[in-house]
């Protein structure tokens, strides 16, 4: 309950959030630490801190370069506890793990989600954990008091919407389209069919991510989804321009 | 397998939300499927004419008075069309794609068999293809990839990660999640998420039910031992199934040794200190990986070998011992394969190769009364350049040297 609280206190007071992503890791620890105070001084409400993984399935080019370039250099799963629990300490916004559930799997499912809630991190995001197949997963989320995000896809009925939601925490992720990270979405009929039901098969707020790169895509969201996601587009940004580009590039979007 | 996909402690459905919908329609085409005897009639039916089914059991003399212990029989899987077992599966979810209305489908190869025989099905059936191959694996299977191109596929190099066989697998993923609509995943070997395991088993089966008839005509009685060569472990499986419960049958299984199981240059998942359970590919196995979680690269001479998981059906046969496992290095099959040559004129694939090394290991010790059985999995003659390349053959380089200047000079 404590993230959802926190979001829904924050989108009383805005048309609709924002929540970031990051490659632990990528290009460097330096980086991400500067990246994220750019975001969070930029209004910023939430930031989801993606753990890498050498098989990243859902991910597309961007955030799998970035993946990989991150565990080439060395990045340890310790290193992005420590890192994680360092920006939990220091910001008052939510921050998120994001990653794959063989991340959590080796690590011991109990001693991750034990961690994570010592260290002050508020909910999980893993793309490939359905709920069908996270049932310990889902009875420690409620235990250690972390959200568990779930995903809905534009494929998925709105009978699996509702069980969907039935499990999910915090709010609910809602991939604009199908596909991978990272390639821009279209807004059309079928999108607001989409969000429409969505809406009707939950009342967690709704986070859209999945392509969302711009103030135009953010201003077309708003009054239909309570958070945008932005997520290979800093990464890029990054990449471009270096880290001092994303205080500006975030505070042009709202 | 379980409600939820498991053999055992191993399997699953580990697969994004996005493909939930399509996951629900190919479980349910699949079982409509195993309970239509017309299904399975019309699967026999096309691979005696499409493929060369039953394949022949060959009793291999020169080999057996060499060794002097048992009697060994090859099962020919390399005779399928295209040349491997890859056929047997690609061909029954070919049959599926059809009742399902798919128009599209992609799969990922790592010696090339499977990319060739999706690509031959799919021009059979009408369907638009593409085919993921690690970068790595289309430089070392050349030929396979011309003819997956003139069949009219498009073949997409893999470069992210180990450019291997399961980056191919990533990135099909990936085009499956973008593509859900109107194209199916032609899974290539009994990993993956459920029901991708057991499906693929199922069409592989196809292989021990034959054997089993085959090895009762020519010998009177069942084998002592069966040897498959592991990768992802679809001709295991394949010819294991029809034997589970054959309680004097011993079905050993021969992981690629590599450079040796101390090296870490090798694709040994079971019974080795360098793999544990793991999640990733959207099933639970035994995987090559390090303390984090992260995939080993892995190394074989075989292409289609060199794989970081293993199917979730044989962690759990390997867990219950009802299979067990071995390994042959890289040396072991190259001198393998030149003896099988040499004293039988067959030529198996290098993947086929480490169960040849894993019989002749052991075939001495046996009665000349028994028998066994060595799956050859495919045919070794599209390996050309790789086990031309491992015997340093003068000849053969200096016919490439002279090609090369041929066409350099044009």
């Amino acid at each position: 309950m404590q993230l959802e609280q926190q979001l829904r206190d924050k989108r009383n007071e805005k048309d609709i959030l924002l929540m970031t992503h990051i490659v632990l890791g990528y290009p460097s620890f330096a980086a991400n630490r500067e990246v994220i105070r750019q975001m969070v001084e930029n209004g910023v409400d939430c930031i989801e801190m993606q753990i890498p993984f050498s098989e990243p399935m859902a991910d597309g080019p961007v955030i799998l370069k970035a993946n990989q370039d991150s565990l080439a250099a060395g990045t340890k799963v310790e290193d992005c506890l420590t890192f994680g629990a360092e920006m939990a300490e220091k910001y008052d916004i939510p921050f998120l793990y994001m990653t794959y559930y063989n991340i959590i799997f080796k690590y011991g499912e109990e001693d991750f989600f034990r961690r994570a809630a010592e260290d002050g991190i508020k909910g999980f995001i893993i793309p490939d954990l359905p709920p069908e197949m996270g049932e310990s997963f889902l009875t420690l989320a409620d235990k250690y008091q972390v959200a568990p995000i779930l995903i809905f896809a534009p494929t998925s009925t709105t009978e699996r919407m509702r069980e969907l939601a039935g499990y999910g925490q915090g709010f609910i992720y809602c991939a604009a389209r199908r596909g991978v990270t990272g390639k821009k979405s279209e807004f059309g009929k079928d999108f607001n069919d989409y969000l429409n039901r969505c809406r009707e098969a939950t009342s967690l707020l709704l986070a859209v991510g999945f392509g969302i790169q711009s103030r135009e895509d953010i201003e077309i969201l708003k009054g239909k989804a309570d958070m945008a996601v932005i997520g290979s587009r800093t990464i890029s940004l990054v990449d471009s321009e270096g880290p001092e580009a994303v205080g500006p590039f975030i505070a042009g979007l709202r | 397998m379980d409600k939820k996909g498991f053999f055992g402690n191993w399997g699953g459905a580990y697969i994004p939300e996005v493909l939930y919908q399509t996951f629900q329609e190919l479980q349910k085409e699949y079982d409509r499927c195993r309970q239509d005897p017309a299904f399975w009639e019309e699967y026999l039916n096309l691979m005696s004419t499409y493929s060369c089914r039953p394949t022949p059991l060959t009793h291999a003399e020169n080999l057996s008075n060499y060794f002097g212990g048992a009697q060994i029989y090859i099962k020919r899987e390399d005779l399928n069309h295209t040349g491997a077992h890859k056929a047997n599966n690609v061909m029954g979810q070919g049959l599926l794609v059809k009742r399902m209305g798919k128009k599209r489908v992609i799969a990922e190869t790592g010696a090339g068999q499977h990319g060739m025989a999706t690509a031959t099905m799919a021009a059979k059936f009408g369907l638009e293809c593409t085919i993921y191959m690690g970068e790595e694996d289309v430089l070392r299977q050349r030929p396979n990839v011309f003819w997956m191109e003139k069949m009219g596929a498009t073949v997409i190099p893999v470069k992210d990660g180990s450019r291997t066989l399961k980056d191919a697998i990533n990135e099909a993923f990936r085009d499956w999640v973008t593509n859900v609509d109107d194209t199916h995943y032609v899974f290539g070997t009994a990993c993956g998420p459920a029901p991708f395991p057991e499906m693929v088993s199922w069409f592989q089966s196809i292989i021990g039910i034959e054997a089993a008839e085959q090895i009762i005509k020519y010998h009177g009685k069942m084998p002592a031992k069966i040897y498959a060569c592991v990768g992802g472990g679809s001709n295991a499986m394949g010819i294991f199934k029809r034997f589970l419960d054959e309680k004097d049958v011993e079905l050993i299984g021969v992981e690629a040794g590599g450079h040796g199981i101390d090296s870490g240059s090798h694709a040994i998942r079971l019974n080795c200190p360098d793999a544990s359970p793991g999640v990733a590919q959207g099933y639970k196995t035994m995987f090559l990986q390090d303390e984090d979680g992260q995939m080993k690269h892995t190394h074989s001479v075989a292409a289609g070998l060199d794989y970081v998981g293993v199917s979730p059906i044989l962690s759990d046969l390997w867990e219950k011992k009802q299979v067990r496992f071995e390994s042959a290095t890289d040396n072991e099959v190259m001198q393998a394969l030149d003896l099988t040559m040499k004293k039988e004129g067959i030529i198996p694939a290098l993947e086929s190769s480490h169960a040849f090394a894993g019989a002749f290991r052991e075939v001495g010790k046996l009665s000349p009364d028994d028998a066994i059985i060595i799956n050859q999995s495919g045919r070794g003659d599209k390996d050309i350049f790789t086990i031309a390349h491992a015997f340093a053959d003068p000849s053969w380089k200096k016919f490439i040297i002279d090609r090369g200047k041929e066409y350099s000079s044009k």
